[in-house]
């Protein structure tokens, strides 16, 4: 008895407080291995992909690319180039679908249907010699952006302020998504290229010490992990963390491996560790030593609409309806999202192409049609939520305060900016709210308001 | 309890009252503000709605710029003109031209016209629907029709047609700027009257993309462009912009030709006139979901 209790205070130790269980719905995926998609006929790939400045186009329309070659510059620091996904003529820049819904700039480029496709773009060189700050241009020259979902450019994260130190890197190896197998399989596949990515992005930060957290529902992860990292030079640990949802975010994960918590408004570099995801690691640690830029990455196409799901290495910039037709899509689809079912967008047209940040596609069967809709109930403040929170708000008053239009309060007295939308409170709400959606509006609607404040402030000083 | 006790309590209260009176004199003369008596009485008669279309505060901070001369009662989008002029008689100025300026709305596509690619299900606000996917319709730029505007007038001049689309009653419209910051599409502005000319659409696509989303929407044909003298309308990023600092040039020949009737000549009554080559749109029902909107591309 004494034992059970030890072991149920270690276990505890080692995760975060709150968080939800939603049903997995791993195994249609988790075991088939990564397969390549045919090449699209036509990529689109939009400008901004990533979080920060977009990419400025380095080709002109009617230009013939090369796969591997950049067709966009950084537009600053927080941005990131991008690269032809395959080999043909650009005919088109301008407008293009995107995720978001908006019209984005964006590169079209058809693929040659003779083309072989190889990479001939990259020369080797030795990454054991460059110093870290060479390291950071590099990893931006690679446009490598978290893979995780975010899309931040991993240069970013690798270039620690002056005055800031980094004692750990943290391997996210959770992929606490429902739906989502694409970390799982890269982890078992290519545990090679985390391995080489690990040692790139450790010395970059100037770690001593690598921690990987991976989910204890995917032990043959946690073995392929641990037999890759044990020829790393530093000091290396793989921990199985309990399975709970959101345990892949940031703040929960150095909460669970580290038992230290990201201040509020603040970054993970604040706390002294550096957090990145093993499909960003694999690709860093595959395309640095190479030269290459990033143009294909591991998608996860399942759900109920799809007849045959898997694990897809697609070129970036493939049209949805492309992937979905390939994966044997059923036509019955109500609904598609990118990302999981958690924290993924819904997408309203089967043009949009696949960015940097999509990690799955998920089709949905359920009946959506008039009069299906989840109803919405009045509030009865049972708390469910409040237990549900990960970072210990109280999305209940936030909910209300949302009814009403408060939107300024909820920022200043709730700690709305704290939020990350993982989704458990809406996901626990017996009355159905749609909590999350409450707060992007909200979040929106301050940005705006603050624009506004600034742009009147600006004038005003001129004037 | 004895008579003295009582007489002490009575005295103490007394001397307090006293203390505290002459405390409150004092206060009074030494941090006496002078106040203008007719920032009160301007705004006893000013509508006070604290709409702000004035570009102050409210009707008080109005009333003070006009006491202190920095704006004429005209700058009041929401006053009739009598009572502009009853201010302007009492405060002895001129009442000051202001012309009179109508929230307008960039877009024509309705149910009825603009196709829709996938069904919004969720709250039921255009700044809600905006960030799923861009709501669903077709066009990335056009209007959502579910209602922000509406809610947020406070003057109950907007109105849901029966196709989803905003109309503005001119009459009632004051031009406080509310629905301008509503709209998560940014479709509303400000004109003037005088305006006539009007582009009803924000499309930035390319003509056969334009076409394929919306039945009015500007297909960039730049017929407009070249009929109209002086280069009053332009083509810019697939889409035909008024120059509005050429306004004296504007006349109805710019419309003449648009085949989808998106630029259109709106009288200073309000009435909308389209071109007489513009299709002709009879369709009452709103259009099924379809993706074929989009292009295979």
């Amino acid at each position: 008895m004494k034992k059970v209790a030890v072991n149920l205070l270690k276990k505890e130790k080692r995760t975060f407080a709150h968080g939800v269980h939603p049903p997995e719905c791993k195994e249609a995926t988790a075991g088939r291995p990564i397969r390549r998609l045919a090449f699209p006929p036509q990529v689109i790939v939009p400008l901004q992909q990533h979080t920060g400045v977009p990419a400025v186009p380095v080709v002109r329309e009617g230009q013939e690319v090369v796969r591997g070659e950049p067709i966009a510059k950084a537009g600053g620091f927080v941005s990131v180039p991008m690269h032809a996904p395959v080999t043909g003529v650009v005919h088109y820049i301008g407008l293009g679908p995107s995720p978001t819904g908006a019209m984005t700039p964006s590169i079209f480029i058809k693929a040659y249907p003779g083309a072989t496709q190889e990479i001939l773009y990259g020369a080797p060189r030795e990454i054991d010699r460059m110093t870290p700050e060479e390291l950071v241009l590099a990893v931006q020259d690679t446009g490598m952006v978290g893979l995780g979902g975010a899309a931040f450019p991993t240069h970013v994260k690798l270039a620690v302020p002056k005055g800031k130190q980094v004692d750990t890197l943290i391997i996210n190896g959770c992929e606490c998504e429902p739906y989502l197998t694409t970390d799982h399989r890269v982890m078992i596949e290519r545990a090679e290229d985390i391995l080489a990515g690990v040692v790139v992005a450790a010395r970059a930060v100037g770690a001593q010490r690598v921690i990987a957290g991976v989910e204890d529902n995917k032990p043959d992860a946690v073995e392929a992990l641990k037999s890759a990292l044990t020829r790393c030079p530093l000091q290396t640990e793989v921990i199985p963390l309990p399975t709970k949802y959101p345990q892949g975010a940031e703040k929960m994960l150095t909460k669970a491996l580290l038992g230290r918590e990201v201040p509020s408004g603040g970054l993970p570099v604040d706390i002294g560790t550096v957090i990145m995801n093993v499909a960003t690691l694999a690709q860093i640690g595959d395309l640095l030593p190479k030269h290459q830029g990033l143009i294909e990455r591991v998608v996860t196409i399942t759900g109920p609409g799809v007849l045959k799901p898997g694990n897809y290495l697609m070129p970036l910039g493939t049209p949805l309806w492309f992937a979905l037709e390939y994966a044997g899509f059923t036509g019955k689809a109500n609904q598609v999202v990118f990302g999981g079912p958690m924290m993924g967008m819904a997408i309203s047209s089967l043009a949009t192409p696949i960015t940097k940040g999509v990690t799955g596609i998920v089709a949905f069967t359920e009946p959506v049609g008039d009069g299906a809709e989840r109803p919405v109930y009045p509030c009865i403040k049972c708390g469910s939520c409040v237990d549900a929170c990960p970072i210990h708000l109280n999305p209940s008053r936030l909910g209300l305060l949302a009814r009403k239009g408060q939107y300024q309060a909820m920022e200043e007295e709730f700690h709305l900016n704290d939020c990350f939308e993982c989704g458990c409170c809406s996901f626990v709400c017996p009355s159905g709210i749609p909590l999350v959606h409450y707060f992007r509006v909200a979040k929106t609607a301050n940005r705006q308001r603050r624009a506004r404040e600034k742009a009147a402030a600006s004038s005003g000083g001129n004037s | 309890m004895s008579f003295s006790s009582i007489a002490i309590a009575g005295l103490v209260m007394f001397g307090l009252g006293v203390t505290l009176a002459v405390t409150l004199a004092v206060a009074h003369r030494k941090f006496y503000v002078y106040e203008d008596p007719r920032i009160d009485e301007i705004e006893e008669m000013l509508p006070r709605n604290n709409c702000g279309a004035c570009g102050t505060g409210g009707c008080r901070a109005f009333a003070e710029a006009l006491v202190s001369g920095k704006l004429t009662p005209g700058s009041c989008t929401v006053s009739t003109p009598e009572i502009k002029e009853a201010i302007a008689a009492h405060l002895g100025v001129d009442v000051g031209a202001q012309e009179k300026r109508v929230a307008r709305l960039a877009c024509a596509g309705g149910r009825n016209v603009a196709w829709v690619r996938g069904r919004y299900a969720g709250v039921e606000s255009c700044r809600a629907a905006a960030l799923i996917a861009g709501g669903g319709k077709g066009c990335a730029w056009g209007c959502l029709g579910l209602g922000d505007c509406q809610r947020a007038c406070d003057f109950n001049a907007i109105t849901m047609n029966v196709h989803g689309l905003p109309v503005v009653n001119d009459e009632r419209c004051t031009a406080c700027n509310a629905c301008v910051e509503e709209c998560p599409r940014d479709l509303f502005s400000l004109q003037p009257v005088s305006h006539h000319l009007w582009v009803a659409c924000k499309n930035q696509a390319p003509e056969d993309q334009a076409k394929r989303e919306c039945e009015v929407a500007c297909v960039a044909c730049g017929r407009c462009e070249a009929d109209s003298p002086g280069g009053v309308v332009m083509v810019v990023n697939h889409l035909a912009v008024v120059d509005y600092s050429k306004n004296l040039l504007a006349s109805k020949v710019a419309i003449q030709r648009c085949p989808t009737g998106a630029i259109v000549w709106i009288e200073e009554s309000g009435e909308i006139m389209k071109g007489p080559e513009a299709k002709k749109v009879t369709r009452k029902s709103p259009l099924p979901i379809a993706q074929e909107t989009v292009a295979r591309m």
